[in-house]
């Protein structure tokens, strides 16, 4: 039970590139993903800019090796997964009893909407083929069966928070002695129903977001995938490439204030991380960079540097959301972010937070604004924050 | 551990302390809709007009099964559920289309969550602790209960309050019947499993015809690390497997299942089958009928609740019943009195061939 759960493989995919080298190099130049959308369709194209990933669904379904007429989460699920267990290089894969926890929001919405509208008209009409995907879990068998992953799966889907409690999952059941390998992570394209879904909230950003500025006014809608290969310590020493990093800490807490909106002093991510650092052994000293949930809403923002402040006040780490390169992809954010974790440790980087030009006021820290190189980062936390106060904090360290 | 308490919502009175599926209760057609409470009993009249259906009734069975076992505060939250909230999902769908994105309020979509039962039943509590939402078809439920049997053997939790939550609206129903998963013509839940029920001429075979009939339900569990007084009975274990290759491979995991915690067929007094009576279906509990369970009682439980990818939580509630209270309900049709003591029940289901779960119950 006592056992460690290593970081073998990361896969990713988002609006700043369809691979982890291609988001690595974007984060390094500062350059955003958002921008007025192309790829999806909506009454708001116009106004609201969201952060898509840069292909059609003919493109991702060729890297994908996928039909084209699968959801849009499901060719990014894929691609992420499939780049996680390659960079992992486990050569007698089929041999451990390996499983694929993913999490998503919506499951195959965008092609429920393509249907519904269809079936509004009259409900013998619109394709069977575009509503057959549209539960959660059902995305995740079309990406495990490609994978080949058998032995384990499930879908978790806790909104914002999704991946990050898949991953936390996945290890669990490596710990636990169900599973040796376990790729986790989570995934979300734009759709309509999510895009109005948070118009309504009024939490969407017209511009380009700030998270953790003064002036900031909303989110941007994201879409991706990001996924980490979770391995055993058996596993760990069969590898010829040895893992570096180490999911050391971990915690879910449920913030208990409001079905959509966070408490003023942040109790649920107060506790999450709190509880992860607490696992870990660790104290809030030792954490080197925190990588933030900082959407860019008024709400979130505050409530969570308010936690952060409780924690780690006076003695902060190094900070900053990377939302303002992705935008926030939602069931993919805590995959995401759990791979630009890990790649902070692997190479001593620490990324900037975008377009942070005011401090908040409320807060005495101020995130990072610069890339920087050649840190020395040794324990990371990163923070996934949803819809019904759930909150959850994982702690990744270098060996 | 130990199941402590039950809530269950279901098409059959199974809400409050009533008789043990003592009247059941016939549906004609292939739509079996839930018994709701009185819940002013139970939710804040104010929140009650705010919740959707499903919502309700999530809330009502976790609220009861809290008050039975006398917790308060549960060290962890789990639901599980397929398809989530699809009424509010389907109300903001029709309003986005039929409003062509304009005109729009949040309500419906910030209900359609997947995690909104779970998160509300933690807010209602004002409980901060461990809450996760496993949205895996027909491992949903599944899902959730290993979560919450690892949080105990952690020692994360002394008790953790686990449920399984799904509704069937008239969107879902219509669409679910289109893809062929319901009889058609006339059908009674109570006569499911025989094959007279449906005329000849729509009879796909003698061993019965397609389809099987929609079910729904709330039901909730609270298990615990520790013994006491009112348990209904044991959890010893859990396994699920996806989309095995034939009986053989089914079988093999069954008895490795059983061999795993060191029993076989003859240990188990009672074996609950999944059957829906979709012939398509039924044919892998039929042949198991004639293979591993040959010298098995056995008896199925969608007649009463329907079929619904996580209607296991529905057997499971069934099986903690029949430990505690020493009995089988006649509607069972175990086939005459109970001989020996049912010390231990295992359950076994599929959801259309692809999610295969197994469950291990014993008396405490």
């Amino acid at each position: 039970m006592s056992q460690s759960v290593f970081v073998a493989g990361t896969g990713a995919i988002s609006a700043i590139g369809n691979n982890v080298a291609e988001c690595l190099c974007a984060l390094e130049n500062g350059q955003a993903g958002m921008g007025k959308m192309f790829f999806s369709n909506s009454a708001h194209q116009e106004k609201i800019p969201v952060a898509e990933v840069k292909l059609d669904n003919d493109d991702l379904a060729q890297l994908a090796a996928l039909p084209a007429t699968k959801s849009r989460t499901a060719l990014l699920s894929m691609i992420a997964a499939r780049e996680a267990i390659n960079n992992a290089g486990i050569e007698n894969f089929a041999e451990w009893r390996s499983g694929f926890i993913s999490a998503n929001s919506v499951g195959g919405m965008d092609k429920t909407e393509k249907f519904f509208t269809e079936f509004l008209a009259d409900n013998q009409n619109g394709k069977l083929r575009d509503v057959v995907h549209h539960e959660c879990g059902s995305v995740t068998e079309l990406v495990a069966d490609g994978l080949g992953i058998k032995n384990y799966i499930t879908t978790i889907s806790t909104a914002c928070s999704s991946s990050a409690n898949s991953i936390f999952f996945g290890a669990r059941l490596i710990k636990n002695n169900i599973l040796d390998v376990v790729v986790a992570g989570g995934a979300d394209a734009i759709t309509k129903f999510t895009l109005n879904g948070f118009n309504t909230l009024m939490i969407l950003d017209d511009d380009f977001c700030q998270p953790f500025d003064e002036h900031r006014s909303g989110l941007n809608l994201g879409e991706g995938a990001g996924y980490i290969v979770l391995v055993s310590e058996k596993v760990a020493a069969s590898l010829k490439k040895k893992p570096d990093v180490m999911l050391s800490g971990y915690c879910n807490a449920n913030d208990a204030y409001h079905q959509t909106a966070s408490s003023p002093d942040g109790t649920g991510s107060f506790l999450a991380m709190s509880g992860a650092l607490k696992k870990s052994g660790l104290q809030p000293a030792d954490i080197d960079y925190i990588n933030l949930h900082g959407t860019g809403t008024l709400n979130n923002d505050l409530s969570e540097g308010t936690a952060i402040k409780r924690l780690f006040h006076p003695h902060y780490p190094k900070m900053s959301s990377t939302k303002g390169f992705t935008g926030h992809t939602l069931g993919a954010s805590g995959g995401i972010e759990a791979v630009f974790s890990v790649l902070s440790l692997l190479y001593g980087i620490i990324y900037p937070n975008l377009r942070l030009q005011t401090p908040m006021k409320e807060l005495p820290f101020i995130p990072v604004t610069d890339f920087i190189k050649n840190a020395p980062v040794k324990h990371v936390l990163t923070n996934s924050f949803g819809f019904g106060g759930n909150c959850s904090s994982l702690i990744f360290s270098k060996l | 551990m130990y199941i402590r308490a039950t809530g269950n919502i279901s098409p059959q009175k199974t809400f409050g302390h009533l008789s043990f599926l003592n009247e059941p209760v016939v549906y004609h057609g292939n739509r079996l809709a839930c018994i709701e409470p009185d819940y002013k009993e139970l939710i804040d009249v104010k929140l009650i007009r705010r919740m959707s259906r499903i919502i309700r009734m999530g809330v009502a069975a976790a609220k009861e099964c809290l008050l039975e076992a006398g917790v308060k505060m549960p060290d962890a939250i789990i639901t599980g559920t397929a398809y989530g909230c699809m009424e509010d999902t389907g109300v903001f769908l029709t309003r986005m289309v039929e409003f062509n994105e304009e005109l729009l309020t949040p309500t419906a979509f910030i209900q359609s969550t997947h995690n909104t039962i779970g998160a509300q039943i933690g807010l209602i509590l004002q409980c901060n602790n461990y809450n996760n939402a496993f949205v895996h078809r027909g491992f949903s439920f599944e899902s959730a209960l290993l979560d919450g049997m690892m949080l105990l053997k952690e020692k994360e939790a002394e008790n953790v309050l686990v449920g399984a939550v799904d509704e069937i609206t008239n969107i879902s129903h219509t669409i679910l019947n289109r893809m062929g998963l319901y009889k058609q013509g006339p059908v009674s839940n109570l006569a499911l499993f025989k094959t007279t029920v449906i005329p000849a001429r729509l009879s796909g075979s003698e061993a019965g015809t397609k389809g099987t009939i929609a079910g729904e339900g709330a039901s909730f569990f609270l298990l615990a690390n520790e013994p006491s007084d009112t348990d209904y009975a044991k959890l010893d274990a859990l396994a699920t497997f996806y989309k095995p290759k034939g009986i053989p491979e089914i079988e093999d995991q069954i008895l490795s299942f059983l061999n795993h915690h060191s029993i076989t067929c003859n240990d188990i007094e009672l074996v609950i089958t999944g059957k829906n009576g979709d012939n398509r279906s039924d044919q892998i509990f039929d042949q198991l009928a004639q293979s591993i369970f040959s010298k098995n009682q056995t008896v199925n439980y969608k007649n009463l609740c329907g079929e619904y990818p996580t209607s296991s939580a529905f057997a499971l509630w069934m099986a903690a019943h029949i430990i505690k209270s020493e009995t089988i309900p006649e509607i069972l049709e175990y086939g005459g009195p109970v001989e020996k003591k049912i010390k231990r029940i295992l359950i076994y289901n599929h959801y259309q061939g692809i999610h295969h779960s197994l469950f291990l119950i014993s008396t405490c």
